[in-house]
């Protein structure tokens, strides 16, 4: 009996009218955890109740604790019929099991319904008492802490670094159930949530007790994701890095490059100037780091490598990785000796986190992935149907008996994958694959697997159990730092595990660089990056035949590689008319539809110093003795170099040139050259006429055979960059700028385009995917207007096909203001700013009664305060014309000395009884104050609802993160038969997408946080049918809630930090 | 299975059947599509953590322009030039915000719920501004109700309104709901009128008081329709409006009751039938047109005109008052003040300052009388219509 859990329902407001006659409600609460309930009073006739409820006690187990979720429904109370649902609220209780998280929840959370949205608000207290149970990680795994973020959290410190962990628990669809037929559509949507919910609880709890057996207590970049199968069931899957974590006991303890990447990351890294050393030019050739092994397997399953993956980036300083770069040799082999053995134990080497401590990373090989398509089981199984219906309970039973082949199946088929995965990094030379995910595409019975990373060399240093820290800091502070060591190849230069196109690095010139590197992860912070980046999307759809089980597998698994290809050849045409040569964070995701394939692929395009510069492209038409058109291909051509040279100025793209030394051979490799990429003989006679600005270095060629090609030709050139004072990325931050304020704008916008099925070809779709594309980010450009200059960061897009002629995209992202002029030496103005923020912030509530003594409260109008708040705007520098639909909001939220708060609190000083005492001679006088009268003023708690900030990379800017308070992880459903009432389905998506925010931010609220960080919205699953005037939507969505305190209100100590720090890592970088 | 017909035997559940075990299949066609379009957009939303709220678009919804309208105004405004945009974004941005501003409508009807409420994350000054343009009203418009009875009846005039004074219709409707919205809420309630118009709305002081004034001519349904009050402001009556609910109301005595500041003292009304004997006792009318002459005298311009008239203009100011104990009377105030005083001032080309001197020569020298007894009643109701009349008298 390990565990108390103490609830306690407060009060409720805002609640919706449940009795008609009286327009009031009778609401009461009931209080459930495992199978314990318990009841509130009714509290009658009031839209506001307040129950003040006893503490409602369970004792339970702590399994039950981690796996269970805490639910409270509120109802009617009806004396004649049933008492009716208002809605409910489902706690998680994780965050209270560890001892460095949340202690209490507390707080107002929307009551909410899965018919009607939310309806009103609820004011609970939960406390856990956990006793000290010697046993207690026989079956729980309490205190194991679990960080969506994908790097080493803020706050803490890796001591060691164990790997990879995974699980997988698979249930029958309660949607899919026969009870479901007869029941109502909220207790089907409610018993999904509720079971989702439970898996959830116990996957973590399960991966907990992985955690604990390889002695960790952490999993870092934990990703949990939910396939859908319909008929044949619910999986939820989970993997993540077990680590062993140390608090950072202090902010004053520092120990320059060991440290985890910490708050100085974000001061620091920064001011990488693009390093005046660098060497450039040299030929350069198309070059895929990639492998495509096409390994048919039984079961309609066939996996390819290629590229893919997705998130962010957490700098990291100067340091570390280039020990072996340097050397070379002798200490290289070393590592790698150290590193395989370190590494050879786990069965997958792999590594969720795209960040890491310095130093961790050692090379990259490149970006390695796989799929497979599987065929999911119709249900065969007999004993699945039917029998299932009668029993409510969704635990642990229902797999284990009826289908308890059912989760091996799914391990078979990831280990299957991962098998691959594994071995295509080691024919990479390397023994790891770092920024490692898996996603899933299902329609109908068809469901593509896939998993990608980066194949990586890493330090054994975070590896293994009593590593002598000191001697191995030691030996790497002696090594001089390189900012290149990341690049170098891990392969062998003999030996290559696929035709690559080597130079000498050109920041150090000792090793050998590939001329393009496509990674997953992020950008490293010590990585020298000339100019700024770009996001870089291919986008592109294959017609496929309708079919049926296994001839649709067959045909997809054949359609696969081929857009792989295309994919790549995509990205890689996008990256050179840019002018870049590496991608970070790349995420490909291919959907699968009834009648077509979808890939899209996202990333972060940046010039390496260390790399060669990127040569041009160039097109070769196929008929060139006919006049017009070659005057058409060389206009064409022209076209394409302008573009490449307008990139290069927009992103600030200026390699320092350099003369001499060519190093390695200039021509293409046969290997790309297929249907577009053909060999330069073909096209010898236009290469003297054309790309004179690309001079020497060899391009990249294009040839015009058909007018697929000509397609293709013009969809490069129809991507028009962001509007001046806009960039975006899908990594964390942007490569190349470095002073963000503190003004952060999270989104969600999804879009669903209806093809007209007449003109479906291939090109129409494609055209038709990329303008739905662009235009969404036209849109996004234009929304956040008033932001600039600003950064999409962490842009994540979502590509789903719901229906035959239906695609939906799904954007989340974050737009982060930068100061453009203003460079670090800011700090100081900056901090005396939001000093002054902090402390209205802070008196707000004393302030007030304070002014409500003095006389000049009434007389305090609203031109001040508006006056106040305008010059504020005004200083921060930004120009008048963007403020006139300012979205500043984290700065007007900032200082809500606005009269609104007066209002409040003279509302509040009325209620208390507003005696009238003077008639007389003041009162003629005209429009004065006379019509205030006296009042006392006593305070009330009549607090406006605190700000929670959301976002999806795992910092926030200008703020340090003091508290990770637990994992968010949550699962709506929202259902309608009023469509048309409720505005159609985008009014329908809109109000849910704004509940699911409001839910998150009041959960985090009540963990006693102020913001998420590392925020995903993993699945929103939306369906219709305007003719019945319903649709359904599902939501799922995860971060880490935390707490953050603004840099400017640490002390003083931890302001010189960066300083020091930054002083430190300059010192590191200097000598190379 | 979606679409019809598709349901299975058991689903005798409507409601149930139409999300069974698949995902549509396929939507039967919804219409006639154009021909040639090659992609049409079914949803298209934008949410932000912090709602984005546009100043412009949020005006153009206030004035009740439709979705298109407001699209074609922004584009006149050249907003595209500006940001390069394309007149689709600029749709699915108003789209947006509209769509927003219909959900928030809902919580701007109850301010206190748009600051406690969790769905929409709005910085404390943008909640604000959000109310306060919610809340604000036409001065055409109001001109048009002002006193009027704020009735399903009025509403139905709200065509002629909205033709009359070029403002939508739409916007007219909500204004009209506001004033109707505010007065339902402070009706009957305790205290301030401006004090509960601001606990319940959250406005600012100016528009609150303007709230008051608007409230309080409903209650009382002065006349400010008549053309000779055309030439009068919305502040003019406003500010007349303040100076009642200071001096003439329930509240301006005793401050426990209901409707307080909403209805006229009906006891003073009464009273001021006392002033009657001002005018009607031929010596002391006598005796107050010589005290004010003779403190007048030479210090007023137009001071032959004050001498000749002031029996008639004296006269007029007390039937005035005497006549309030009649709601029709009290209904015609402004128009009694107008056509008692101020048309004949007006007529002989009073300048201001002489008609401040006068009347405040008027109100003082009652105090010299000895044979009036009610001087407090005097000052309760002269204090008042001094001010008044002089923010009435202009052209």
């Amino acid at each position: 009996m390990p565990g108390k859990l103490k609830v306690k329902i407060v009060a409720g407001r805002h609640l919706p009218v449940m009795d008609r006659a009286s327009d009031l409600t009778d609401a009461f609460v009931e209080v459930k955890f495992g199978n314990t309930t318990f009841k509130t009073d009714v509290y009658l006739k009031s839209l506001n109740p307040q129950w003040n409820s006893e503490w409602f006690k369970f004792e339970v187990d702590d399994e039950d604790l981690q796996d269970e979720p805490l639910q409270i429904t509120v109802l009617d109370h009806d004396t004649y019929s049933a008492n009716d649902a208002i809605g409910k609220v489902y706690i998680d209780i994780d965050p209270l099991l560890y001892s460095e998280a949340a202690t209490v929840i507390s707080g107002w959370f929307p009551i909410y319904d899965t018919i009607h949205g939310i309806r009103g608000e609820i004011n609970v207290v939960v406390k856990v008492d956990l006793f000290n149970d010697l046993n207690r990680f026989r079956q729980s795994s309490c205190g194991v802490k679990f960080f969506c973020t994908t790097s080493i959290p803020k706050c803490y410190r890796a001591v060691i670094i164990h790997g990879f962990v995974e699980e997988l628990v698979v249930n029958e669809d309660p949607e899919y159930q026969w009870i479901d037929r007869i029941r109502t559509p909220r207790a089907s949507n409610e018993a999904r949530q509720r079971l989702i919910s439970l898996m959830s609880g116990e996957l973590q709890r399960k991966i907990g007790l992985k955690v604990l057996e390889m002695r960790g207590n952490a999993v870092v970049g934990y990703l949990q994701c939910f396939d859908l199968e319909g008929e044949s069931g619910l999986v939820v899957r989970a993997i993540g890095t077990a680590c062993t974590l140390d608090k950072l006991s202090s902010p004053a303890a520092f120990l320059p490059a060991c440290n985890s990447p910490s708050k100085e990351m974000k001061e620091i890294p920064f001011n990488e100037d693009p390093n005046p050393n660098t060497h450039s030019s040299g030929p350069s050739t198309p070059l895929k780091n990639q492998t495509y092994s096409f390994s048919p397997s039984k079961s309609y399953s066939r996996q390819s490598s290629s590229s893919d993956t997705d998130l962010s980036l957490t700098p990291k300083t100067g340091m570390g990785s280039g020990s072996a770069g340097k050397e070379g040799g002798p200490f290289k082999a070393l590592l790698r000796q150290q590193t395989q053995s370190a590494l050879e134990q786990r069965e997958f080497p792999f590594f969720t986190l795209t960040a890491f401590p310095p130093g961790f990373l050692v090379h990259v090989g490149g970006v390695v992935s796989a799929r497979s398509v599987k065929l999911l089981d119709r249900i065969h199984n007999p004993a699945f149907v039917g029998i299932m219906g009668n029993t409510r309970s969704y635990k642990l039973l229902d797999w284990n008996s009826f289908n308890s082949d059912e989760p091996e199946t799914r391990d078979a088929w990831w280990a299957e994958i991962r098998q691959e995965i594994k071995s295509h990094a080691k024919a990479l030379g390397c023994h790891a694959v770092v920024g490692y995910s898996e996603s899933t595409s299902i329609c109908e019975e068809v469901c593509i697997l896939s998993a990608s990373g980066t194949a990586a060399v890493l330090n054994p240093r975070f590896l293994q159990d009593g590593t002598v820290e000191g001697c191995l800091e030691q030996r790497l502070e002696e090594n001089l730092p390189t900012r290149c060591g990341f690049c170098h190849i891990p392969y062998d230069e003999l030996n290559m595990p696929f035709p690559a196109h080597l130079t000498y690095c050109y920041n150090c010139r000792k090793q050998k660089v590939p001329d393009v590197l496509f990674t997953t992860i992020d950008l490293p912070t010590d990585a020298t990056v000339i100019g700024k980046g770009c996001l870089i999307q291919a986008r592109l759809c294959r017609l496929k035949k309708k079919a049926q089980a296994e001839a649709n597998a067959t045909a997809i698994s054949n359609l696969l590689p081929f857009m792989e290809y295309e994919v790549h050849t995509q990205l890689m045409n996008k990256l050179k008319l840019k002018g870049m040569n590496a991608l970070f964070g790349l995420r490909i995701q291919i959907t699968v539809g009834e009648n077509m394939l979808m890939g899209l692929a996202s990333a972060t395009g940046v010039y390496l110093a260390a790399l060669p510069t990127p040569g041009g492209i160039q097109i070769a038409g196929k008929t060139p003795n006919d006049g017009s058109y070659e005057q058409h291909i060389s206009h064409m051509q022209k076209k394409i170099n302008d573009t490449i040279a307008k990139n290069k100025e927009l992103y600030e793209i200026s390699p320092p040139e350099i003369s001499e030394e060519i190093i390695g051979s200039p021509i293409p490799e046969p290997r790309q050259r297929s249907r577009l990429l053909r060999s330069q003989s073909e096209s010898s006679d236009e290469v003297t006429e054309l790309d004179l600005s690309h001079g020497k270095k060899d391009a990249f060629v294009l040839e015009i055979d058909d007018t697929d090609a000509m397609e293709d030709v013009h969809s490069l050139l129809t991507d028009v960059p962001p509007p001046s004072g806009f960039y975006s990325c899908n990594t964390e931050i942007m490569p190349g700028i470095n002073n963000w304020t503190s003004e952060i704008q999270m989104f969600t916008s999804v879009r669903v385009i209806r093809l007209s099925s007449l003109n479906l070809t291939n090109q129409a779709l494609n055209k038709n995917f990329n303008d739905l594309c662009e235009n969404l980010l036209k849109s996004l450009y234009f929304k956040l207007r008033s932001m600039i200059p600003c950064c999409l960061c962490h842009v994540n897009f979502t590509v789903s096909l719901p229906e035959d002629e239906l695609i939906q995209v799904t954007v989340t992202a974050v737009a982060i203001t930068f100061d453009k002029n203003q460079a670090l030496q800011t700090t100081k103005t900056h901090v005396e700013k939001s000093l002054q923020r902090a402390s209205t912030d802070n008196e707000e509530l004393l302030q007030f009664p304070l002014e409500l003594c003095s006389d000049s409260l009434s007389s305090h109008p609203l031109p001040p305060a508006k006056e106040h708040l305008e010059s504020a705007s005004s200083n921060s520098g930004i120009p008048a014309a963007q403020r006139a639909t300012s979205v500043d909001y984290s700065s007007f939220a900032d200082r809500c000395s606005s009269w609104i708060e007066l209002i409040k609190l003279k509302a509040q000083t009325i209620r208390r009884g507003s005696i009238k005492t003077t008639v007389t001679v003041e009162k003629a006088s005209p429009v004065g104050d006379g019509n205030f009268r006296n009042r006392s003023a006593p305070p009330c708690a009549n607090s406006t609802v605190g700000v929670v900030k959301m976002t999806p990379l795992s910092f926030i800017p200008g703020a340090k993160i003091t508290k990770y308070l637990g994992i968010i992880n949550m699962f709506f459903i929202r259902e309608t038969t009023s469509l048309r009432e409720e505005g159609g389905v985008s009014g329908f998506l809109h109000a849910f997408i704004a509940e699911v925010f409001a839910m998150v931010r009041a959960h985090v609220a009540a963990l006693g946080g102020n913001a998420v960080v590392s925020y995903i919205m993993k699945q929103c699953v939306f369906m219709e049918n305007p003719n019945k005037n319903q649709a359904q939507c599902l939501i799922n969505v995860s971060g880490d809630a935390v707490v953050f305190v603004r840099e400017s209100d640490l002390e003083v100590v931890s302001t010189q930090q960066p300083t020091a720090n930054c002083q430190s890592s300059c010192t590191e970088g200097g000598p190379s | 299975m979606l679409g019809p017909g598709a349901r299975s035997g058991i689903s005798a559940l409507p409601e149930v059947a139409w999300r069974r075990h698949a995902r549509p299949q396929q939507c039967p066609a919804r219409g006639a599509r154009a021909p040639g379009v090659a992609m049409t957009s079914e949803l298209d939303i934008f949410v932000g953590n912090t709602t984005l709220i546009d100043e412009d678009v949020y005006r153009l919804w206030l004035d009740g322009y439709s979705v298109t309208d407001a699209v074609a105004l922004r584009v006149r405004s050249g907003i595209l030039e500006q940001t390069g945009a394309t007149a689709a974004v600029l749709q699915s941005d108003t789209m947006d915000h509209y769509r927003t501003f219909h959900m928030l409508e809902r919580l701007l009807h109850a301010p206190p719920k748009l600051l406690h409420q969790l769905i929409f994350q709005i910085p404390p000054s943008r909640q604000a501004l959000l109310i306060e343009r919610y809340y604000a009203f036409d001065e055409a418009f109001v001109r048009e109700v002002l006193g009027k009875k704020l009735s399903k009846g009025t509403k139905k005039d709200l065509d002629d309104i909205s033709t009359k004074t070029g403002i939508t219709l739409k916007s007219c409707r909500r204004q009209f709901d506001n004033f109707k919205r505010v007065f339902k809420v402070v009706e009957e309630m305790r205290g301030s009128l401006v004090d509960n118009i601001q606990q319940h709305f959250l406005l600012s002081d100016r528009l609150a008081r303007d709230y008051a004034a608007i409230v309080f001519f409903a209650n009382n349904r002065f006349e400010t329709g008549k053309k000779k009050l055309q030439y009068l402001s919305f502040g003019d009556f406003a500010f007349c409006a303040e100076l009642m609910i200071q001096n003439w109301t329930l509240g301006a005595v005793d401050s426990q009751m209901d409707d307080m500041d909403m209805d006229l003292d009906k006891e003073f009304l009464q009273d001021l039938k006392e002033l009657k004997v001002l005018v009607a006792d031929k010596d002391l009318l006598d005796l107050h047109k010589s005290l004010v002459c003779t403190a007048l005298r030479g210090k007023l311009g137009v001071f032959s005109e004050m001498e000749a008239n002031f029996k008639n203009l004296s006269r007029g100011l007390v039937n005035v008052a005497a006549k309030l104990t009649h709601n029709k009377d009290v209904r015609d105030l402004f128009v009694d003040l107008v056509e008692k005083f101020v048309e004949p001032c007006r007529s002989d080309h009073w300048p201001l300052s002489d008609v401040r001197f006068f009347l405040n020569q008027y109100s003082a020298s009652v105090h010299s009388l000895d044979g009036f007894r009610h001087q407090t009643l005097w000052d309760r109701y002269m204090g008042t219509l001094h001010g008044c009349l002089l923010r009435l008298y202009h052209d």
